[in-house]
């Protein structure tokens, strides 16, 4: 499946960039707009029901946070006569998100935002076609694509798991809440993310009383009376724990949510559910947030997801880099990005960079529920000798990343 | 019925009032006003003993303030509430309202008096009000997050920035045509002409630097930066700009830095560093310049700076999360 996207649709999603085209064509204006191809390269992915009805996976996260980035570039771009076009390539499985790369490279592409998982984001990165393209990881948070698995032609724009993991440690730290009970699930993120956990807790000096998996098969999503089992099942699991936050991975919302108001004692529930640490969150409204917000929900329809944010950020720092290094040129833009000169401004009031160490992009991590942000870290206190957003994730010391 | 003697006798006790307060001088009648975006106030502050008069309840979230030509009137962008309300100066009650297009943050007023014009952060839009009308006559198409407003001196030309397009457009206040569009840093806030019109300061508080475009050409011909040994490079956030007449000093607040930037304004070098209160946001000048109020975001405060002295002499509360000054003489 190739969708390809139509840059007018843009124009039209917002009637005020109409009326300025409008406005631009009486000046007299010297026809010299420059444009930038570019692509988003993403594997299709279905998205199983999480555990709270609530909230039903959106089919288009990710891609609508192009859309809109690419509206908010264009709107820059067409002040300066630069244009942008954003190729939407959403492939149904791995052998076409490499046989569209090679295809796009072929036709001269070489900036990408992509929403793929780790392993195959790696095959891309390794093809010899990909050697002069940049690749922007708008979505994966896997701590190896910043470590041994890192690679000079990719950058990242979420936080990586270690990232949120010291968000969450530091603020602990704060609260003096030292003992956390570490609740993990079965799958493959699970692992990582209580990994991660484990290392920032010993980063902050936080202590895990236990470290236990969570095995509770709850068998079918929704059952009559089901609610008494899983209070059961959780009252026991935790009886006889002295601690003062459970910190639970479960990235596929499986199960977190139920180990909240169900403990034996009464202790507050954080990690990927309750208190999450993350890199967009829908109450999120400081430092001009309310306006991403609302443009992103009068496109979508829907409320904005990290997904959604990490292909936002990624887009707009293509055109960042166009715009302030006043060049269209793929390979330009590449090394801006790179360069001491980039500066994405996101809604978090820090700008923001690429490290050039790991290629992660430097970023404040929010600390929300789901109807309050609670904080923002890193934590005031928590000093850097460079920038202090390095206080956050694999600082250069530590890194095992060598770039090449 | 009064008799002709208490008649003659109150006429006599007006006239003693007002030569008293003349005899006083202008501080006597100098006051204060700040917004306060949580409280939805506005502080009057009485600009000689720094006392607090009375606070104001206005719409949802004031923002931006300015003063009215004539000094009788305070203007004032409530956000949430979409529209401006205007402030009586002499009874300090809410006299009446404009409209303003969707969530207004800021304005300015045109130098006859007549007419504002508004940024409307969520519309991408600038609003011209017509304030005797109390109606919106145009809407100027702008960048995405239109934010600070600035207007020459003689009236014709309007700079308006946009936060995400990082743009600050220079508008034709007769055609309302976008005439000119120049780039600056990350997320501009504020656009400050200077007196002699040659000049615009733009603020990035994203971006931490200051702009300064010249006017006639539209280049930025100067970007000026800040360094505070102690403080990390992200909090040094510029935001309200002030300079003076003669154009030979501007202040800059600096947000979370918790400071105001002295800066000679003809060679653009930073002089000296004023520890005010939390996240500085906006300035004013007392008329005589003498002094330099600024309004402090995390701390409610606001910090009174000695001009000459270029030093911090008072804090004085206000309401939560001031955010504009304006002083009226």
């Amino acid at each position: 499946m190739r969708v390809r996207f139509d840059p007018r649709t843009v124009v039209f999603a917002i009637s005020g960039l109409a009326c300025l085209a409008t406005a631009q064509a009486q000046t007299p204006v010297p026809d010299a707009t420059a444009t930038l191809d570019f692509a988003y390269l993403a594997l299709a992915t279905k998205r199983v029901l999480p555990l709270s009805y609530l909230d039903q996976p959106p089919t288009d996260d990710g891609v609508q946070g192009a859309r809109l980035g690419l509206a908010d570039d264009a709107t820059t771009g067409r002040f300066i006569h630069q244009a942008y076009h954003l190729t939407e390539a959403i492939e149904p499985d791995a052998a076409s998100v490499l046989a569209s790369f090679k295809s796009l490279t072929a036709a001269g592409q070489k900036l990408f935002v992509t929403d793929l998982p780790a392993d195959l984001l790696l095959q891309v990165a390794d093809l010899p076609e990909a050697k002069d393209a940049t690749l922007l990881d708008a979505t994966a948070q896997d701590d190896r694509l910043r470590a041994d698995g890192c690679r000079a032609n990719v950058l990242h724009l979420l936080p990586s798991r270690a990232m949120l993991a010291d968000a969450l440690m530091q603020y602990l730290a704060v609260k003096k809440w030292r003992n956390i009970l570490l609740v993990g699930g079965p799958d493959p993120g699970d692992k990582a993310y209580a990994d991660a956990i484990r290392h920032a807790a010993a980063k902050f000096q936080i202590h895990i009383v236990a470290d236990k998996p969570w095995t509770y098969d709850p068998g079918a999503r929704r059952t009559d009376t089901g609610h008494y089992a899983i209070e059961a099942e959780v009252a026991r699991f935790t009886q006889g724990i002295d601690y003062d936050v459970l910190v639970v991975a479960d990235e596929g919302d499986n199960f977190g949510d139920d180990l909240s108001y169900r403990a034996t004692d009464p202790r507050p529930v954080a990690g990927t559910q309750g208190l999450v640490p993350s890199a967009w969150a829908r109450p999120f409204e400081q430092w001009g947030g309310t306006q991403l917000q609302s443009r992103f929900l009068k496109q979508a329809g829907r409320w904005m997801t990290d997904r959604d944010y990490g292909a936002w950020m990624a887009v707009r720092a293509v055109g960042e880099a166009a715009a302030h290094g006043s060049s269209t040129d793929p390979q330009a833009i590449g090394s801006f990005l790179r360069g001491p000169d980039f500066e994405l401004a996101a809604f978090k009031g820090a700008r923001l960079s690429f490290r050039s160490w790991d290629g992660q992009l430097r970023q404040p991590v929010l600390l929300a529920d789901a109807r309050s942000l609670v904080s923002v870290s890193p934590q005031p206190g928590f000093l850097h000798q460079f920038s202090e957003l390095d206080t956050l994730g694999v600082d250069q010391p530590e890194s095992s990343c060598h770039l090449k | 019925m009064p008799s002709e003697m208490t008649a003659a006798r109150a006429r006599l006790g007006a006239l003693l009032l007002i030569a008293a307060s003349c005899a006083a001088g202008p501080a006597l009648a100098e006051r204060l006003l700040v917004s306060n975006e949580k409280d939805n106030t506005i502080t009057v502050v009485d600009g000689k003993t720094l006392a607090v008069i009375k606070t104001v309840p206005v719409g949802a979230r004031p923002r931006g303030i300015i003063l009215s030509k004539d000094g009788k009137s305070l203007y004032i962008c409530t956000s949430d509430a979409d529209h401006i309300e205007e402030l009586d100066l002499a009874s300090l009650t809410v006299s009446r309202t404009l409209p303003s297009g969707p969530d207004p943050e800021t304005f300015t007023i045109s130098p006859d008096g007549k007419l504002l014009y508004v940024s409307n952060e969520n519309d991408n839009m600038v609003s011209v009000v017509d304030i005797a009308e109390a109606r919106i006559t145009n809407e100027i198409a702008v960048g995405v997050e239109p934010e600070g407003m600035g207007i020459s001196p003689d009236g014709k030309t309007l700079v308006n920035t946009s936060e995400t397009t990082s743009m600050a457009h220079f508008i034709d206040t007769a055609s309302h045509e976008v005439v000119a569009n120049v780039l600056v840093d990350s997320r501009p806030r504020v656009a400050k002409w200077t007196a002699d019109a040659t000049q615009v300061w733009v603020s990035s508080e994203v971006g931490g630097s200051v702009s300064v475009i010249d006017a006639p050409t539209h280049k930025v011909i100067k970007k000026i930066r800040f360094a505070i040994p102690g403080v990390a490079t992200e909090s040094i956030q510029p935001v309200g700009i002030a300079l003076t007449n003669d154009r030979k000093t501007a202040f800059v607040a600096l947000g979370p830095a918790n400071r105001v930037a002295v800066v000679d304004a003809q060679t653009f070098e930073v002089k000296k560093y004023l520890l005010v209160g939390q996240r500085v946001w906006q300035l004013a000048f007392s008329p005589d310049e003498q002094r330099l109020y600024t309004t402090n975001g995390v701390s409610n405060d606001m910090s009174v700076i000695d001009v000459p002295a270029l030093k911090v002499t008072k804090s004085v509360p206000v309401g939560r999360l001031p955010w504009g000054v304006v002083v009226a003489p």
